[in-house]
Protein backbone atom coordinates (compact mmCIF):
# COMPACT_ATOMS: atom_id res chain seq x y z
CA UNK A 1 0.00 0.00 0.00
CA UNK A 2 2.78 2.39 0.99
CA UNK A 3 4.72 1.47 -2.12
CA UNK A 4 1.71 2.24 -4.26
CA UNK A 5 1.30 5.64 -2.62
CA UNK A 6 4.95 6.49 -3.16
CA UNK A 7 4.62 5.43 -6.78
CA UNK A 8 1.54 7.59 -7.32
CA UNK A 9 3.13 10.59 -5.61
CA UNK A 10 6.25 10.24 -7.76
CA UNK A 11 4.09 9.91 -10.88
CA UNK A 12 2.10 13.07 -10.20
CA UNK A 13 5.17 15.02 -9.10
CA UNK A 14 7.06 13.88 -12.16
CA UNK A 15 4.15 14.73 -14.44
CA UNK A 16 3.43 18.20 -13.05
CA UNK A 17 6.99 19.40 -12.49
CA UNK A 18 8.24 17.71 -15.64
CA UNK A 19 5.60 19.31 -17.85
CA UNK A 20 6.23 22.72 -16.33
CA UNK A 21 10.01 22.42 -16.69
CA UNK A 22 9.75 21.23 -20.28
CA UNK A 23 7.45 24.09 -21.28
CA UNK A 24 9.76 26.62 -19.68
CA UNK A 25 12.79 25.08 -21.30
CA UNK A 26 11.20 25.18 -24.75
CA UNK A 27 10.24 28.82 -24.25
CA UNK A 28 13.80 29.73 -23.39
CA UNK A 29 15.17 27.65 -26.29
CA UNK A 30 12.89 29.36 -28.82
CA UNK A 31 13.71 32.80 -27.46
CA UNK A 32 17.47 32.22 -27.57
CA UNK A 33 17.26 30.62 -31.01
CA UNK A 34 15.66 33.81 -32.29
CA UNK A 35 18.33 35.94 -30.65
CA UNK A 36 21.17 33.91 -32.12
CA UNK A 37 19.67 33.33 -35.55
CA UNK A 38 22.16 35.79 -37.11
CA UNK A 39 25.02 33.40 -36.48
CA UNK A 40 25.02 30.75 -39.17
CA UNK A 41 26.03 27.20 -38.36
CA UNK A 42 27.17 25.09 -41.29
CA UNK A 43 27.79 21.37 -41.42
CA UNK A 44 30.21 21.73 -44.34
CA UNK A 45 33.74 20.54 -43.73
CA UNK A 46 35.36 23.23 -45.83
CA UNK A 47 35.53 26.91 -44.91
CA UNK A 48 34.52 29.58 -47.44
CA UNK A 49 37.41 30.05 -49.87
CA UNK A 50 39.34 33.28 -50.27
CA UNK A 51 38.99 34.98 -46.91
CA UNK A 52 41.42 34.42 -44.09
CA UNK A 53 39.49 33.89 -40.88
CA UNK A 54 40.81 33.45 -37.39
CA UNK A 55 39.40 30.31 -35.93
CA UNK A 56 38.73 28.57 -32.69
CA UNK A 57 37.09 25.35 -31.54
CA UNK A 58 33.78 25.94 -29.75
CA UNK A 59 31.85 23.45 -27.65
CA UNK A 60 28.45 23.23 -26.04
CA UNK A 61 27.22 20.36 -23.93
CA UNK A 62 24.24 19.50 -21.77
CA UNK A 63 23.00 16.55 -19.72
CA UNK A 64 19.23 16.25 -19.55
CA UNK A 65 17.16 13.70 -17.73
CA UNK A 66 13.62 12.52 -18.37
CA UNK A 67 11.07 12.66 -15.53
CA UNK A 68 9.52 9.75 -13.64
CA UNK A 69 6.18 9.91 -15.40
CA UNK A 70 7.64 9.91 -18.88
CA UNK A 71 9.99 7.10 -18.01
CA UNK A 72 7.01 5.01 -16.94
CA UNK A 73 5.16 5.79 -20.17
CA UNK A 74 8.23 4.85 -22.16
CA UNK A 75 8.43 1.57 -20.28
CA UNK A 76 4.83 0.82 -21.25
CA UNK A 77 5.66 1.71 -24.84
CA UNK A 78 8.38 -0.89 -24.74
CA UNK A 79 5.69 -3.55 -24.43
CA UNK A 80 3.68 -2.46 -27.45
CA UNK A 81 6.33 -0.84 -29.61
CA UNK A 82 5.96 2.37 -31.56
CA UNK A 83 7.08 5.93 -31.22
CA UNK A 84 8.34 6.98 -27.81
CA UNK A 85 7.47 10.67 -27.91
CA UNK A 86 8.78 11.35 -24.42
CA UNK A 87 12.30 10.39 -25.41
CA UNK A 88 12.00 12.23 -28.71
CA UNK A 89 11.28 15.42 -26.79
CA UNK A 90 14.20 14.73 -24.45
CA UNK A 91 16.69 14.35 -27.29
CA UNK A 92 15.26 17.31 -29.17
CA UNK A 93 15.71 19.51 -26.10
CA UNK A 94 19.22 18.27 -25.48
CA UNK A 95 20.34 18.78 -29.09
CA UNK A 96 18.91 22.27 -29.38
CA UNK A 97 20.26 23.33 -25.99
CA UNK A 98 23.78 22.11 -26.74
CA UNK A 99 23.79 23.83 -30.13
CA UNK A 100 22.63 27.04 -28.46
CA UNK A 101 25.40 26.85 -25.87
CA UNK A 102 27.95 26.38 -28.62
CA UNK A 103 26.51 29.36 -30.50
CA UNK A 104 26.58 31.50 -27.36
CA UNK A 105 30.25 30.74 -26.91
CA UNK A 106 30.93 31.54 -30.57
CA UNK A 107 28.91 34.78 -30.41
CA UNK A 108 30.93 35.88 -27.37
CA UNK A 109 34.09 35.59 -29.44
CA UNK A 110 32.56 37.59 -32.27
CA UNK A 111 32.28 34.74 -34.75
CA UNK A 112 30.74 35.09 -38.18
CA UNK A 113 30.09 31.43 -38.88
CA UNK A 114 30.47 28.11 -37.14
CA UNK A 115 31.71 25.47 -39.58
CA UNK A 116 31.83 21.70 -39.44
CA UNK A 117 29.27 21.33 -36.66
CA UNK A 118 29.10 17.83 -35.26
CA UNK A 119 26.91 16.23 -32.60
CA UNK A 120 27.93 13.53 -30.21
CA UNK A 121 25.38 11.76 -28.04
CA UNK A 122 26.00 9.49 -25.08
CA UNK A 123 23.69 7.93 -22.53
CA UNK A 124 25.15 8.25 -19.07
CA UNK A 125 23.03 6.26 -16.66
CA UNK A 126 23.64 3.01 -18.45
CA UNK A 127 23.15 -0.23 -16.62
CA UNK A 128 19.98 0.70 -14.80
CA UNK A 129 17.24 -1.48 -16.32
CA UNK A 130 18.38 -0.63 -19.84
CA UNK A 131 16.62 2.72 -19.82
CA UNK A 132 18.00 5.85 -21.40
CA UNK A 133 17.13 8.00 -18.41
CA UNK A 134 19.58 10.81 -18.95
CA UNK A 135 21.41 11.73 -22.08
CA UNK A 136 24.43 13.89 -22.80
CA UNK A 137 24.71 15.80 -26.06
CA UNK A 138 27.83 17.62 -27.12
CA UNK A 139 27.84 19.97 -30.10
CA UNK A 140 31.14 21.21 -31.46
CA UNK A 141 32.41 23.14 -34.42
CA UNK A 142 34.98 25.61 -35.62
CA UNK A 143 34.07 29.27 -35.14
CA UNK A 144 35.34 31.58 -37.86
CA UNK A 145 35.94 35.14 -36.72
CA UNK A 146 35.42 38.14 -38.98
CA UNK A 147 38.61 38.91 -40.93
CA UNK A 148 40.40 41.75 -39.19
CA UNK A 149 41.28 43.76 -42.31
CA UNK A 150 37.61 43.90 -43.26
CA UNK A 151 36.33 45.33 -40.00
CA UNK B 1 48.13 26.10 -30.07
CA UNK B 2 45.52 26.16 -32.80
CA UNK B 3 42.81 23.54 -32.40
CA UNK B 4 40.23 23.06 -35.10
CA UNK B 5 37.88 20.36 -36.22
CA UNK B 6 38.30 21.23 -39.88
CA UNK B 7 40.75 19.48 -42.14
CA UNK B 8 42.28 22.54 -43.71
CA UNK B 9 43.07 26.04 -42.56
CA UNK B 10 42.37 28.58 -45.29
CA UNK B 11 45.47 30.47 -46.36
CA UNK B 12 47.87 28.27 -44.44
CA UNK B 13 49.97 25.37 -45.65
CA UNK B 14 50.62 22.25 -43.62
CA UNK B 15 54.37 21.69 -43.47
CA UNK B 16 54.55 18.45 -41.59
CA UNK B 17 52.18 15.76 -40.36
CA UNK B 18 52.82 14.07 -37.04
CA UNK B 19 49.88 11.69 -37.02
CA UNK B 20 47.31 11.16 -34.32
CA UNK B 21 47.45 12.72 -30.88
CA UNK B 22 44.94 11.85 -28.21
CA UNK B 23 43.82 12.57 -24.70
CA UNK B 24 41.37 10.78 -22.49
CA UNK B 25 39.95 11.12 -19.04
CA UNK B 26 37.70 8.90 -16.97
CA UNK B 27 35.75 10.50 -14.16
CA UNK B 28 33.21 9.44 -11.62
CA UNK B 29 30.89 11.84 -9.90
CA UNK B 30 30.88 12.22 -6.15
CA UNK B 31 28.06 11.13 -3.89
CA UNK B 32 26.52 14.58 -3.39
CA UNK B 33 26.06 15.05 -7.09
CA UNK B 34 24.73 11.53 -7.39
CA UNK B 35 21.98 12.18 -4.87
CA UNK B 36 21.01 15.43 -6.56
CA UNK B 37 20.96 13.65 -9.89
CA UNK B 38 18.68 10.90 -8.67
CA UNK B 39 16.31 13.56 -7.37
CA UNK B 40 16.40 15.21 -10.77
CA UNK B 41 15.59 11.85 -12.29
CA UNK B 42 12.13 12.17 -10.76
CA UNK B 43 11.43 15.71 -11.92
CA UNK B 44 13.34 15.69 -15.17
CA UNK B 45 15.41 18.56 -16.51
CA UNK B 46 19.06 19.42 -16.78
CA UNK B 47 21.52 17.65 -14.51
CA UNK B 48 23.87 20.59 -13.96
CA UNK B 49 26.28 18.56 -11.83
CA UNK B 50 26.84 16.10 -14.65
CA UNK B 51 27.15 18.82 -17.27
CA UNK B 52 29.92 20.43 -15.23
CA UNK B 53 31.58 17.12 -14.53
CA UNK B 54 31.73 16.20 -18.19
CA UNK B 55 32.96 19.66 -19.12
CA UNK B 56 35.82 19.44 -16.62
CA UNK B 57 36.61 16.01 -17.86
CA UNK B 58 36.62 17.19 -21.46
CA UNK B 59 38.91 20.10 -20.63
CA UNK B 60 41.35 17.71 -19.02
CA UNK B 61 41.29 15.36 -21.99
CA UNK B 62 41.95 18.28 -24.35
CA UNK B 63 44.76 19.44 -22.09
CA UNK B 64 46.41 16.05 -22.32
CA UNK B 65 46.06 16.02 -26.08
CA UNK B 66 47.66 19.46 -26.28
CA UNK B 67 50.53 18.38 -24.07
CA UNK B 68 51.16 15.42 -26.30
CA UNK B 69 51.12 17.57 -29.41
CA UNK B 70 53.42 20.07 -27.73
CA UNK B 71 55.87 17.33 -26.79
CA UNK B 72 56.30 16.21 -30.39
CA UNK B 73 56.69 19.77 -31.58
CA UNK B 74 53.43 20.45 -33.38
CA UNK B 75 51.84 23.88 -33.41
CA UNK B 76 48.31 22.94 -34.42
CA UNK B 77 45.83 20.08 -34.08
CA UNK B 78 43.39 19.62 -36.93
CA UNK B 79 40.35 17.46 -37.46
CA UNK B 80 39.60 17.07 -33.75
CA UNK B 81 36.87 14.60 -32.75
CA UNK B 82 35.20 13.86 -29.44
CA UNK B 83 33.87 10.61 -28.18
CA UNK B 84 32.11 9.68 -24.94
CA UNK B 85 31.46 6.28 -23.49
CA UNK B 86 30.20 5.12 -20.14
CA UNK B 87 32.57 2.50 -18.82
CA UNK B 88 30.75 1.66 -15.63
CA UNK B 89 27.67 3.03 -13.96
CA UNK B 90 28.45 6.51 -12.73
CA UNK B 91 31.70 6.89 -14.62
CA UNK B 92 32.21 8.31 -18.07
CA UNK B 93 35.19 8.29 -20.36
CA UNK B 94 35.87 11.27 -22.58
CA UNK B 95 38.20 10.73 -25.48
CA UNK B 96 39.59 13.45 -27.76
CA UNK B 97 41.76 12.86 -30.78
CA UNK B 98 43.09 14.79 -33.71
CA UNK B 99 45.94 15.16 -36.17
CA UNK B 100 49.01 17.06 -34.99
CA UNK B 101 50.63 19.21 -37.68
CA UNK B 102 53.05 22.05 -38.16
CA UNK B 103 51.52 25.03 -39.92
CA UNK B 104 53.75 27.56 -41.55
Amino acid sequence: MIELTIFLVLMTLGYLVGQYAEKKHYQSIIEREKRLSGLTTVASRFPPPGKQHDQCLVLGSVVISVDYFKRFIAMLRNLFGGRITSYEALLDRARRESLLRMKEQAAKMGAEYVFNVKYETASISKGRQNTIGSVEVLAYGTALMRPRDEA
Amino acid sequence: MLISNMEIIPGKQIQKHFGLVQGSSVRAKHVGRDIMASLKNIFGGELKGYTELLQESRDEAMDRMQQQAHAIGANAILNVRFSTSSVAQGAAEIYVYGTAVILE
